[in-house]
């Protein structure tokens, strides 16, 4: 179908340009879904802008993966001629695109991209106003820093290899320039170092920042007070030169990906608009505005946006967004529905009964919002760096009381050097650059942190908390054994063939076990929560649970599948969680060094299989509801311990809010996870406790290279406590000191993880 | 001497004209988005069927 769409408008390249393009289109999008496009009100919060005939819109398409996206998106205008341009931005997912409302509605350009399978994925959050845009300000101050340190060196050459007295009146044009160019350092560069030092003082703590602001303006107004009374040339090139390769880190380490969203809540799941009855005819509405005694309509694959009692049809919820167990399940007509699930078989009608905000999902947030705002940890470079501030400042008083009693004119000079020489900006470049990178190394492994607080956090760490389903515990693969009379290859064929027919994850995990097979089935019946049955070469085979296929119901261990032939009862599949590859082995290897717990939402059934995994020694709770996951985080913390939560799902969100260090799982790039500390690629938790190694090795990479540039300042100091400090000296000591800790920090942090083979 | 001063002046303008460019650069949101300039130059416009089957 988007063959023949494609080929009408020769955009057949499509298919050449990679071997495997697009996605197939598993879901065959509802005639009305996209009907909330046309409320005007929806309209406005989502559309940029709009005049007698344009309109520009941004939809966010997950979709995106690859250079043929690109180029079908771009030519959009080729398939639809209200389409005027197309510009896709592919890290974010987002295509930007103008159209021609007069032509095009946009429910139309909605539908359009659906029809191509790029369905875009409209949710309540973009009804908050756009996000904010990566803030810019950083890379130009940098860019403006770079500039002139680069000319303030240059002008600063003539100083240092001497000018003639003839050349007397060149030399002041020199130096005047460069307290020019050294002003935009400053006043403008410098300005997040003025923040962040202006923000601690103001809760009464000396944070790195302080001392550094102060060492940059006592270099400033030194280098002024000697270029007007023409006593020398300044410190401006060390000056600029700090701010520059300080900014540099801060760049680096502040890196963001833009794919990936650390703050997401409950609005990012939920749609924009939902259908509500009234009085027969169905009005699309946004979710803020849906009231309690409202009749919802919910259509198949539509997410439940409000706690309501199920009023008519018969729904089947899957809660994998918020449980992560793959298994729906099953409520009928008079049930209380919670939101968050997904409808899964047909449409059904609910009566609200809360609002959207006062949902169960939805409180579970906001509960979890308020701990968001508690103090993260102090990094320790700030503590350090108090040390510092403190012995400097004893140093300099001495020489200043000393210099009192011998010439006082030398009190000015010494004071200042000591102050210049002493900054801790070294301190400052080894933390940012050493994180900057250590974040690189991760990311490229598959760990994304939302900061480099982060890494801090998760040096500390001495309890590790796992969720178990959808954590370590794979929801696309189970694994089956079959128990009962034995199967011939002709009725395992049958089998197979049968449960292709149907879409119930047990049917698809069964059909993944035995391999597809295509044998015509007559007679196919699914019955939705029950089971499924047909006719395969005249044998009436059945599928289902117990009391499906037996009639009977014994509330026995785990999930069965039950097979009857002809009316007999064969025996039944039983599904067992499919532990991730790497878990046995990765729980093995941290479990010397780290408090384990597990906490599963699940029944016990599994409680022997994860003891022989981890042993007698680990917590392992089941049963476990959000609130008594974040309970046990709370006990665990009053205790003293440092966790570390590691979930999926919307159930772990408050517990991992709680915990120290909140990591997500998510199984491929475009899945939501909930508000964490980071983002875990699934496929790397093996390396989980390598990362732990490495994060440890963050501060001792940052002591070693801060004692190395200690022994610059204690060089430093000998010359400036004698009031002897050349700009010369000052001019190769301070570059040289910050790029050997550069390379220190960098080629360090690179070694480790090497050898730590990550 | 004047043409020390001079050629200063130039240098600087020189070094200020590619800030001013770095500058406009960013702000375009030239380092937004790294994948698909590059991938977008390689596309061409097909010549149509008819054309083509000359």
């Amino acid at each position: 179908m988007v063959y023949q769409l494609l080929n009408r408008h020769e955009l057949c390249d499509y298919y050449d340009l990679n071997t495997n393009p697009g996605q197939s289109q598993r879901i065959t999008v509802r005639k009305d879904k996209f009907s909330f496009l046309e409320d005007t009100g929806i309209q406005q919060e989502l559309i940029h802008f709009k005049d007698d005939s344009t309109t520009h819109i941004t939809f966010y398409l997950p979709q995106i993966h690859c250079s043929s996206c690109l180029y079908l998106l771009e030519n959009l205008h080729k398939i639809n001629a209200g389409i005027i341009k197309a510009t896709v931005q592919f890290t974010r997912k987002e295509v930007d695109i103008i159209f021609h409302h007069n032509i095009l509605s946009l429910r139309g350009v909605a539908e359009l991209l659906t029809s191509i399978g790029y369905e875009p994925y409209i949710s309540l959050q973009q009804l908050k106003k756009a996000k904010p845009r990566i803030p810019r300000t950083l890379i130009y101050q940098l860019g403006v820093a770079g500039f002139c340190f680069a000319n303030i060196m240059l002008m600063s050459f003539p100083e240092y290899l001497g000018l003639e007295k003839a050349e007397q009146e060149l030399q002041y044009a020199f130096r005047y320039l460069n307290l020019l160019l050294a002003l935009p350092v400053l006043l403008f560069s410098a300005e997040p170092f003025y923040t962040s030092a202006w923000k601690s003082l103001k809760h009464r703590f000396l944070n790195i920042d302080a001392p550094i602001v102060l060492a940059i303006w006592v270099t400033f107004l030194r280098s002024v007070v000697e270029v007007i009374t023409d006593t020398g040339g300044g410190y401006f090139d060390s000056f600029s030169g700090i701010v520059f390769f300080m900014l540099i880190g801060r760049v680096l380490q502040d890196k963001t990906y833009q794919q990936l969203s650390f703050e997401r809540d409950y609005t990012s799941y939920f749609p924009i608009a939902v259908t509500v009855l009234k009085d027969d005819t169905e009005i699309p509405t946004a979710l803020p505005s849906i009231k309690p005694g409202d009749t919802l309509s919910i259509h198949q694959d539509e997410l439940i946006p409000a706690d309501g009692i199920l009023t008519k049809g018969r729904a089947y919820i899957d809660y994998s967004f918020v449980t992560g167990e793959s298994l729906p399940v099953l409520k009928e007509v008079g049930e209380l529905i919670y939101a968050g699930g997904k409808q899964t078989a047909g449409t059904i009608e609910l009566l609200t009964i809360k609002e959207v905000a006062q949902s169960y999902l939805t409180r579970l947030w906001n509960q979890a919002d308020k701990p968001a705002q508690k103090e993260k940890g102090i990094s320790f470079v700030h503590l350090l760096s108090r040390y510092f501030t403190y012995i400097v400042f004893g140093i300099a008083l001495l020489t200043a009381a000393y210099w009192w009693a011998v010439d006082t004119t030398k009190i000015w000079p010494a004071v200042t050097a000591i102050l210049i020489i002493a900054c801790p900006c070294a301190l400052l470049l080894s933390n940012t650059f050493t994180n900057g990178n250590i974040l690189r190394i991760f990311s490229r492994n598959g760990l994304y942190l939302r900061n480099a607080q982060a890494i801090e956090e998760m040096a500390g760490i001495n309890e590790i908390v796992f969720d178990k389903t959808g954590t370590l515990t794979t929801t696309t693969k189970h694994a089956v054994d079959y128990t009962g009379d034995a199967l011939t290859i002709v009725q395992l064929e049958a089998i197979s063939a049968l449960a292709g027919n149907s879409r119930h994850p047990l049917s698809k995990a069964l059909v993944q076990h035995l391999g597809r097979k295509r044998i015509p089935v007559e007679q196919f019946r699914e019955r939705i929560g029950k089971g499924i049955e047909g006719s395969i070469n005249g044998s009436r085979y059945a599928l289902g649970s117990q009391q499906f296929i037996c009639g009977t119901k014994n509330p026995t261990g785990g999930t069965r599948v039950y097979v009857s032939i002809d009316g007999q009862l064969k025996g039944f599949f039983q599904f067992h969680n499919f532990y991730r590859d790497e878990v046995s082995a990765l729980l093995t290897r941290i479990q010397p060094d780290y408090t384990l717990a597990i906490l599963s939402g699940d029944n016990e059934n599994e409680r022997y299989q994860l003891e022989k995994m981890v042993g007698k020694n680990t917590t392992l709770l089941f049963h476990q509801q959000p609130q008594d996951k974040l309970r046990y985080i709370e006990i665990e913390k009053e205790k003293g311990k440092k966790i570390m939560m590691i979930g999926d799902g919307l159930n772990d969100a408050i517990a991992l809010q709680e915990s120290d260090m909140g990591i997500a799982i998510a199984e491929h790039s475009n899945t939501f996870t909930p508000a964490s500390d980071g983002i875990l690629d699934a496929s790397s938790l093996g390396k989980l406790d390598r990362f732990l190694l490495l994060a440890k090795g963050n501060k001792q990479i940052v002591i070693a290279s801060f004692v190395m540039s200690i022994l610059y300042n204690i060089i430093g100091l000998y010359f400036a406590v004698q009031g002897e400090l050349s700009p010369l000296v000052a001019a190769i000591l301070m570059p040289s000191s910050s790029l050997s800790i550069i390379l220190l920090t960098y080629g360090a942090s690179g070694i480790y993880a090497r050898k730590l083979q990550l | 001497m004047g043409v020390i001063i001079l050629l200063l002046i130039a240098s600087i303008s020189v070094a200020g004209i590619f800030l001013f460019g770095f500058i406009w650069s960013v702000k375009k949101g030239q380092y937004e988005d790294e994948y698909s300039p590059p991938v977008r130059m390689l596309f061409d416009d097909k010549p149509s069927k008819k054309s083509s089957q000359q």
